[in-house]
């Protein structure tokens, strides 16, 4: 296989293990004001994702960092081209991050109660708005002879582009309350089962109307078959959480969400970026790459050190498997 | 202001803004780790009270050095996509490598720490700290290894038909000199900054009466962090020294610029510690300055040559006036800014030494268990840490504006780096967005710190935590 295949496979990986990860966490943050009713029950429902949030996080920066490294050219024209998104991306990003640290420092409950805010708001913008950009990846945007972007804000909210954000949406806070019914005891549990239940078969709906758009625009053979999975992953999960299965309901959601990503970039390949302009201008995995120098060596980097990323992140949820409740929390 | 302008003060002001809480991360990370240490070893109460004490600091300040970062990654692609097609090859490596070695380190072991008090063995508990620092340490290698890059490209080859820089020899990127010499400077000067915040804020509720059951508490701490700052400070001089060589060598207009020196001293040219003169340096109206010392720093003899900038600049316009047989040239000036460059340098110096030196003195005041109570000793406590602090932002304010015009040495003008596709409005809603925010964050983080500095170290609840009794039922040890 070529090395730029083997790329585009890595970072494919890195975006799933992102949405896959920090899709439960935008979840949990986004269903604070839903399912907790009051500052213990937050502090529950927070404790869940103390822990790993900020790992989880670090896969997008792999995935930012990896593809300057092996790809310089989409990364220029991608994170150029989706300025103003990306920038609200970035400033959602900014107050989440530093609302779970400093949330807990104060004890009033109007400190709280921003933090709180902070957290919601933080949580989902980034998961309306991956949705919107990928959905407009998968579409193609206008790009120029010389690879650069050439629309604007208002070219990404077509219809298209805002049904991916509700994907992601919808997708992000059933993994989230999935990932609460099996992380947390009580009450709480209960309702994050009933919650993930009532949002699981509209989820299902607009997921499926998505997906069938991403195969008819750019589907092929794999990617139907893996979408076809990514589905099945969903209504597994909803069957699993009714039969009260709480983990195997969150391996279903995690695979249906690692699985549907994947469908993406399987349609998506050999291109990375497709321009709506003219085919000739789409970037592909041979224009945008960087030498086979330089990911020669990243492959190795990748090879050496992911295994041990995977294994202490993995050995990390199983230090912190306990079901949190509220007697957990002190006062 | 077109985008250019935009962008670097954008990339400037999120830059320096990131490095505030980076070296007290750094350093903090590396003494947090040995205060637990040494209260697994000696089983004294007294080290688990100040771990506590400064592993809150720490997360205090870790949250902004990690929010701050996430912008850092991505405001490459954004303002400067130009510069990321051309470099992409050398430098996305560092920093993909970053991630995957040093960002994964830090924020898995430290959530481990954070909230394993309870769930893991001592030993396990605190190797996660000394974990999460060797982390601190892979980040600031690989991310000074590409700045380095930019500073003196190596181990690459232009390709005329791609128009781009590309990498083929990747050892030589990692072990470029410039980043042989960056790296300990920069990683002592954190090791300074740590230590001083030690002193300033155990040196502070060790004069406090409030505190007083805590005085021998406080007074290690002090000491502690004196001899770390000053053994460190020792070496910041020593590395800084070899950089000036260095520098001379690879850039020798930064050096002609952080002097001010317009004509070429054969031999023995003086330092000069204070000139005032017209802006532009060209005059000057007063001078205090040290004979020799300027070549000794340049070439490591007394009477060395140092180049001036009339001489540097003919030879400049000689190399690159013409176009190299790329599209980045410049036909202009190759002179940085010389008054930011002049005062840069002399204030990274001037307050980063002081800092140093004051660590000398507040080890003197509290030999042999004295207690210095005069107000100027709080005074002295305040300033220590935030001179640091200003040695390390002017060092990289010297170090990025003494490299103009270029963004990469010799290949890249910084007006060619910006992004072709990116307008003036979006450029200012990022620069106003992202400094409101940022001054926001720091607002409420120094009121945090006060707060969590004021509280003193944590009384210990008995019997203490730690040891991994593992009952489930147990509240969290550490609960957001
Ligand atoms: C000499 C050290 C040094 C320097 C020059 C920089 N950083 Fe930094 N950075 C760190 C040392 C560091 C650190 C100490 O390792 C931090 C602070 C808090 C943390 O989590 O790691 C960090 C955090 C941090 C993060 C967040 C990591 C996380 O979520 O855990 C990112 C994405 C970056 N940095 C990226 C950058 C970029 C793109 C820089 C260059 C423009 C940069 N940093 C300069
Ligand atoms: C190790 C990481 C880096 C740090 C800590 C750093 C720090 C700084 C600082 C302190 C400034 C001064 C801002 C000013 O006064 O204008 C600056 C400016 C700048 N840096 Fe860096 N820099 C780093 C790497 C880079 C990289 C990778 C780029 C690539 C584009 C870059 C490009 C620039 C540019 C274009 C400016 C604006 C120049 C100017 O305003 O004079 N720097 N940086
Ligand atoms: C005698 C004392 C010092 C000398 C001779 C010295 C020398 C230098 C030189 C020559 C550079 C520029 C390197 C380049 O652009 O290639 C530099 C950069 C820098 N200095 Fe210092 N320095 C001293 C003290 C300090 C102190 C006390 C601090 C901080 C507390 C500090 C922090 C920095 C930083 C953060 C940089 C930018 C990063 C780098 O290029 O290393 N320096 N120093």
């Amino acid at each position: 296989m070529e090395l730029t295949t083997v790329w585009f496979a890595l970072i494919a990986v890195l975006w799933i293990g992102y949405f896959a990860l920090e899709g439960f966490d935008f979840g949990v943050g986004m269903l604070l004001p839903v399912l907790a009713r009051d500052d213990r029950e937050r502090r529950v429902m927070i404790n869940t994702i103390g822990p790993v949030w900020d790992g989880n996080e670090v896969w997008l920066l792999v995935a930012g960092g990896a593809t300057f490294a092996a790809f310089p050219e989409w990364y220029a024209t991608l994170f150029s081209g989706f300025y103003l998104p990306l920038l609200l991306i970035l400033l959602a990003l900014i107050v989440r991050g530093v609302a779970f640290e400093y949330r807990h420092q104060r004890p009033e409950a109007t400190w709280h109660g921003w933090w709180d805010r902070a957290i919601i708001i933080g949580s989902l913008v980034p998961a309306v708005l991956w949705g919107v950009a990928f959905a407009n990846i998968v579409r193609g945007v206008p790009i120029d002879a010389d690879l650069e972007y050439t629309g604007g804000l208002l070219t990404l909210l077509n219809p298209v582009g805002l049904l991916g954000g509700l994907t992601t949406l919808l997708l992000f806070l059933t993994h989230g309350a999935v990932f609460l019914a099996l992380k947390t005891d009580g009450e709480i549990r209960h309702r994050a089962r009933a919650l993930a239940l009532r949002l699981g078969s509209g989820t299902a709906v607009v997921a499926v109307a998505f997906l069938l758009w991403a195969q008819l625009h750019t589907g092929t053979g794999a990617s139907a078959v893996v979408f076809a999975l990514a589905a099945c992953g969903l209504l597994a999960a909803l069957v699993a959480l009714a039969a009260g299965r709480e983990g195997w309901a969150f391996t279903g959601t995690f695979v249906a969400i690692a699985l549907a990503v994947a469908g993406l970039f399987l349609g998506l390949f050999p291109d990375v970026m497709p321009s709506s302009t003219d085919a000739a201008f789409s970037l592909t995995t041979t224009n945008a790459a960087a030498t086979p120098y330089t990911l020669g060596i990243m492959t190795w980097v990748a090879v050496l050190v992911t295994p041990f990323v995977i294994g202490y992140q993995a050995w990390s949820y199983w230090i912190f498997r306990q079901r949190i409740s509220v007697h957990h929390i002190p006062v | 202001m077109d985008v250019v302008d935009i962008a670097r003060l954008q990339f400037g002001a999120t830059t320096v803004f990131h490095f505030l809480f980076v070296p007290l991360t750094i350093g903090l990370t590396a003494l947090v780790a040995w205060l637990e240490t040494r209260w697994i070893r000696t089983g004294n109460p007294e080290y688990l009270r100040l771990t506590k004490l400064f592993g809150k600091l720490l997360l205090i300040n870790f949250a902004i050095g990690v929010v701050t970062g996430i912008v850092q990654e991505f405001q490459f692609g954004m303002n400067w996509s130009d510069y990321s097609r051309f470099v992409g090859d050398v430098f996305g490596a560092p920093l993909a490598i970053e991630g995957l070695l040093a960002f994964f380190l830090e924020s898995t072991f430290l959530g481990l720490w954070i909230f394993g008090w309870d769930r893991l063995p001592r030993g396990v508990h605190v190797a996660c700290m000394w974990i999460v620092h060797v982390g601190t340490l892979f980040s600031s290698y690989f991310i000074l290894a590409a700045n380095s890059w930019m500073q003196h490209p190596v181990g690459y080859e232009f390709n005329p038909t791609t128009g781009r820089a590309e990498l083929n020899d990747f050892g030589a990127v990692l072990l470029n000199k410039v980043q042989l010499v960056t790296f300990p400077h920069v990683v002592l000067a954190a090791y300074l900054t740590a230590g001083l915040a030690v002193v300033a804020v155990s040196g502070w509720l060790y004069v406090r009466r409030d505190h007083r059951a805590d005085r021998p508490l406080h007074l290690r701490a002090v000491r502690l962090g004196a001899v770390v700052a000053l053994v460190a400070g020792l070496g910041v001089a020593v590395t800084g020294d070899l950089q000036g060589k260095v520098m001379t060598e690879v850039q020798p207009m930064k050096m002609a610029a952080a002097e001010g020196l317009y004509e070429t001293a054969e031999s023995c040219a003086p330092f000069s510690v204070l000139t005032l003169g017209t802006p532009d340096g060209r005059e000057e109206k007063f001078a205090l300055t040290v004979p020799c010392l300027l070549s000794f720093l340049g070439t490591g003899s007394f009477d060395g040559e140092v180049r001036g900038i009339n001489d540097l600049r003919e030879e400049y316009r000689a190399t690159y006036g013409q176009d190299p047989g790329a599209t980045y040239y410049t036909p202009e000036e190759y002179v940085p800014v010389i008054p930011v460059t002049y005062w840069s340098f002399r204030l990274m110096m001037g307050f980063g030494m002081a800092a140093a030196a004051g660590a000398g003195l507040v080890l003197w005041l509290t030999r042999r268990g004295r207690t210095p109570t005069s107000p100027w000793f709080r005074r002295l406590l305040i300033f220590l840490p935030l001179g640091a602090l200003a040695g390390n932002s002017f060092g990289w304010i010297f170090t990025e504006m003494g490299r103009q015009p270029w963004a990469v040495f010799g290949l890249m003008t910084t007006d060619r780096a910006v992004s072709p596709g990116v307008s003036v409005t979006e450029a200012t809603i990022s620069l106003l967005s992202l400094t409101a925010i940022y001054a926001a964050l720091a607002v409420v983080e120094v009121g945090l710190i006060l707060r969590a500095v004021r509280a003193g170290a944590p009384a210990l609840p008995e019997p203490g935590p730690g040891g991994g009794s593992r009952d489930d039922d147990a509240p969290l040890a550490f609960a957001y």
